[in-house]
């Protein structure tokens, strides 16, 4: 099995593998981050519990950033081996003819998404884990907050329009490579499913549902403090 | 028509290459594409020059020979075809055309037009066959019964031609769609059970090693086949490579 991950069919079921798992995590993230809109104290309890649950932190946590840097290492190194698969280009091409623009800029719309996990790292990931892990702090409140302080993070962050406008755009890039991962995925599995209608209507369902649920978040904390 | 030609001229494997123009004029739109390169070449010829090295043998689409990627794409503008099959009547009096040979580090170009495909036959080498006793009693082939789905299915993956076009439209120069359905043809029939394992690891193992990409399933490759292979078939030799592996 081992030689399989060596193989370069083996490598795509590999990132077809960290992609269903990063999939399923869009999901359950956007879940939560709509009960900031919905019910901040709902929001606020189910924070906490990820944010303080053994399990969660000691155990998934660390299995979703090796997914990630799993998924981002293995696609630039896949890209830089098909660059040297033809190092002399085409003088005429058009790509256009015979595959979709997102298909062809997986590349260019995962280096968006990439840049845009260092803005949200900066922004939540590194502060949280310094509350925890650097101050030991585990209580989930903050001064001046009452009750949790996990929703007043959240919307205090929304108030640039700078930072709003790049997590919308971020969004975007992240429907582009959805449209193109979500059947890619499969076909990379082994199932031709995923050129079966109701299957791409599916992917096309969730790669655009998911992002503007989170364009819908993003907004509507930004909005709210603006028309406030 | 008069037509404005900007084709790779590349002397040898070790020269650098470049694109160099010329006019044709008195195109007929009944020309096929090879004879509108065969009069290009009786010009030069008149001209003391060297005329233009492309790869062609039947010019019926069958032989694969004619590694020509015409206004970026393989094959030219039309689907389904080899460059023998394409009409100057798919083009139109002014058009300036360009013509290259196929691009990948898996076909070396060896003189203008025509690349070194032989990493395919290596491919097919490491395991695109079955082992049957040829030595006087060979098995009637209707003695085996195969259903006419996997027997139809297993014929469209056969019907591919080894041209290489899947290689040169892919983005990543896979050469999944042509070891697909090498593979494919050979699993979907009870004659190539008994090596089916070793056959998709050894094939896939020569396909890494010549330096083809990997698929990233763009399905440029299926669009661009003149044989119309499946992109199903991709799928279906990474479902023989888990089984062989696991």
């Amino acid at each position: 099995m081992g030689g399989f991950f060596k193989s370069s069919i083996g490598r795509k079921v590999a990132m077809a593998l960290s992609a269903f798992f990063l999939m399923f995590f869009l999901v359950q993230h956007l879940s939560i981050n709509i009960l900031s809109v919905f019910n901040p104290d709902l929001f606020n309890e189910v924070s906490h519990f990820m944010g303080t649950n053994p399990l969660v932190q000691f155990l998934l946590q660390p299995v979703l950033i090796f997914g990630v840097v799993f998924h981002f290492v293995m696609g630039f190194i896949l890209e830089l081996k098909n660059n040297t698969a033809r190092k002399v280009s085409y003088v005429k091409t058009n790509g256009a003819s015979n595959s979709t623009w997102m298909s062809r800029n997986m590349i260019y719309s995962g280096i968006a998404i990439l840049a845009f996990i260092i803005l949200h790292f900066i922004d939540f990931w590194f502060p949280e884990i310094n509350t925890k892990f650097i101050n030991g702090d585990w209580s989930g409140t903050m001064e001046g907050v009452e009750g949790f302080r996990y929703h007043e993070e959240l919307t205090h962050k929304f108030h640039s329009h700078t930072r709003t406008i790049a997590y919308v755009i971020a969004f975007v890039f992240l429907a582009l490579h959805l449209l193109h991962g979500f059947t890619s995925a499969f076909q990379s599995m082994g199932g031709t499913a995923g050129r079966k209608k109701t299957l791409q209507n599916i992917g096309k369902a969730y790669s655009i549902i998911i992002p503007i649920g989170f364009i819908f978040v993003a907004l509507y904390h930004h909005l709210k403090y603006v028309l406030e | 028509m008069k037509l404005t030609l900007k084709i790779w001229r590349q002397k040898s494997a070790n020269d650098q290459g470049k694109i160099v123009d010329y006019k044709l004029d008195n195109v007929s739109a009944d020309m096929s594409f090879l004879e509108m390169l065969d009069v290009l070449n009786q010009d030069l010829i008149d001209k003391d020059e060297e005329p233009i090295a492309f790869d062609h043998d039947c010019r019926e689409g069958i032989c694969g020979s004619c590694s020509m990627f015409i206004n970026g794409r393989a094959h030219g503008p039309d689907r389904a075809i080899t460059v023998c099959q394409l009409h100057m009547r798919s083009f139109k009096d002014g058009d300036t055309i360009y013509i290259e040979p196929w691009r990948a580090t898996a076909f070396p170009v060896i003189k203008d037009l025509i690349v070194d495909r032989s990493a395919f036959d290596r491919i097919q080498q490491a395991g695109g066959f079955i082992s049957v006793n040829t030595s006087g009693n060979t098995q009637d082939a209707n003695a085996t019964l195969i259903s006419k789905q996997a027997a139809d299915t297993a014929m469209d993956a056969a019907t591919c031609i080894g041209c290489g076009a899947c290689v040169a439209t892919c983005k990543n120069s896979s050469a999944m769609l042509f070891v697909g359905a090498k593979v494919s043809q050979y699993a979907l029939l009870p004659q190539g059970q008994i090596e089916a394992a070793d056959r998709v690891k050894n094939m896939v193992a020569q396909m890494d090693l010549e330096g083809f990409g990997n698929c990233t399933n763009t399905g440029a490759c299926e669009v661009e086949c003149p044989k119309g292979i499946s992109l199903d078939n991709i799928a279906r030799m990474n479902r023989e490579l888990m089984k062989a592996s696991i």
